[in-house]
């Protein structure tokens, strides 16, 4: 398989939240505005490509009992990294995302392409991989958040582009949507590309 | 520091907050798990316990040992590797004490260690600076709230397993609009607590 293999299959074929339905907590949470959840997706690529790399580098000399463990901590070492990183460049929206930035280690996606991928592949395979399934990620939470904010603030990252003649849907801004709006992806998504596949 | 009784806390947690339905927290083993009672009961007594248990370890650790030594930024490894050991011990404890306990709630407890209800408790508490009371109280709250939301959620799923669902939405999609459902049910309660 050639690199851009590896990277379609990551980011669309085997999307981690369509298909594999991981990573759902954060992809419901930072999608109220889109500049949340650019940099929440920013962050979840970066570290799912470098704990991918460092993950798949030691993966000969893991041992098989201790070997989540080990995991866990690359991918928490990372995202302390992102962490400090926006605390120091981007205070403001380190403190909107709270503890969603922290939450990526617990994010499934990590997990699940480290054990799936990861542990069985070279380095850089395996840095592309986690690029490709950041990719895929971020596109899903640009989507849903693209409807929210419109909706709900009538703005695009920020930039209020609907009057005041448009009604602002406060729903958008809360809970219950999050859950209607990924729940629309993922019908509009299985109808259209994975039903025939099935038959 | 803000003054607020435990025990409202832990009424928010459960009602106005609750920890999945408005913070989304725990939704990997709330989706793959909802799908029988007695298994949704299990897990999510386990969690009760785990979290509770693991507040409580994480508020020692934090301001006795993070906030001295000044290395708060360790703080995500420091509570991953804390969860991760309290869950083995009370697994190690469990099978000792209660071999019966341990077979209904045993399988469930390496699931734990990555559901991140558990991780995100420790965070909120840092965040919001509670005392050690407020903590246990937001922890039992959040675990209780979780354990309802799924037990709600599988009861749901179990009524409609035989019903017709468009073929795109089965599995993950209808969830997902069953829970979101019942995400604005406890929107009903938001406004009346106010805990942050």
């Amino acid at each position: 398989m050639t690199k851009i293999d590896i990277f379609r299959e990551a980011a669309f074929k085997e999307n981690s939240v369509w298909r594999q339905v991981l990573g759902i907590c954060s992809a419901l949470a930072v999608t109220n505005f889109m500049r949340n959840s650019l940099i929440m997706g920013l962050g979840v690529m970066f570290s799912l490509a470098l704990s991918g790399f460092t993950i798949s580098l030691i993966r000969n000399h893991t041992p098989r009992s201790v070997r989540m463990m080990v995991q866990t901590l690359i991918i928490a070492s990372w995202v302390i990294i992102v962490d400090l990183f926006l605390k120091a460049y981007i205070p403001d929206a380190s403190k909107q995302l709270g503890p969603y930035v922290g939450l990526i280690i617990t994010n499934c996606i990590l997990m699940g392409r480290a054990e799936a991928f990861a542990a069985k592949n070279t380095p850089l395979d395996s840095m592309v991989d986690g690029i490709g399934a950041g990719f895929g990620y971020t596109f899903v939470l640009l989507i849903i958040s693209l409807f929210r904010e419109v909706l709900g603030f009538g703005s695009v990252f920020g930039f209020t582009f609907l009057g005041d003649w448009w009604p602002r849907w406060s729903i958008m801004a809360m809970a219950p949507s999050a859950f209607f709006m990924l729940s629309i992806l993922f019908w509009y998504i299985h109808q259209k590309y994975y039903i025939q596949v099935k038959k | 520091m803000i003054d607020i009784h435990p025990f409202i806390i832990f009424l928010a947690a459960i009602f106005t907050s609750n920890i999945l339905l408005s913070n989304f927290l725990g939704m990997c083993s709330f989706l793959s798990i909802s799908k029988e009672v007695e298994a949704s009961l299990g897990l999510g007594m386990a969690v009760v316990f785990v979290t509770v248990l693991t507040a409580a370890v994480n508020y020692v650790v934090y301001y006795q040992i993070l906030v001295p030594f000044e290395i708060v930024y360790l703080q995500y490894i420091i509570f991953i590797i804390v969860i991760a050991a309290t869950v083995q011990l009370t697994e190690i404890f469990i099978e000792r004490f209660s071999p019966a306990l341990y077979y209904s709630l045993g399988i469930f407890l390496p699931l734990i260690t990555v559901n991140c209800a558990i991780f995100g408790v420790a965070l909120f508490m840092i965040i919001r600076k509670y005392t050690f009371m407020q903590t246990i109280g937001f922890a039992a709250g959040s675990g209780i709230g979780w354990l309802l939301a799924i037990m709600a959620l599988a009861g749901i799923r179990q009524r409609i397993k035989e019903k017709m669902v468009p073929a795109g939405l089965q599995g993950a999609g209808i969830t997902l609009i069953i829970t979101g459902i019942m995400a604005l049910a406890f929107v009903g309660f938001s406004g009346s607590v106010i805990i942050q």
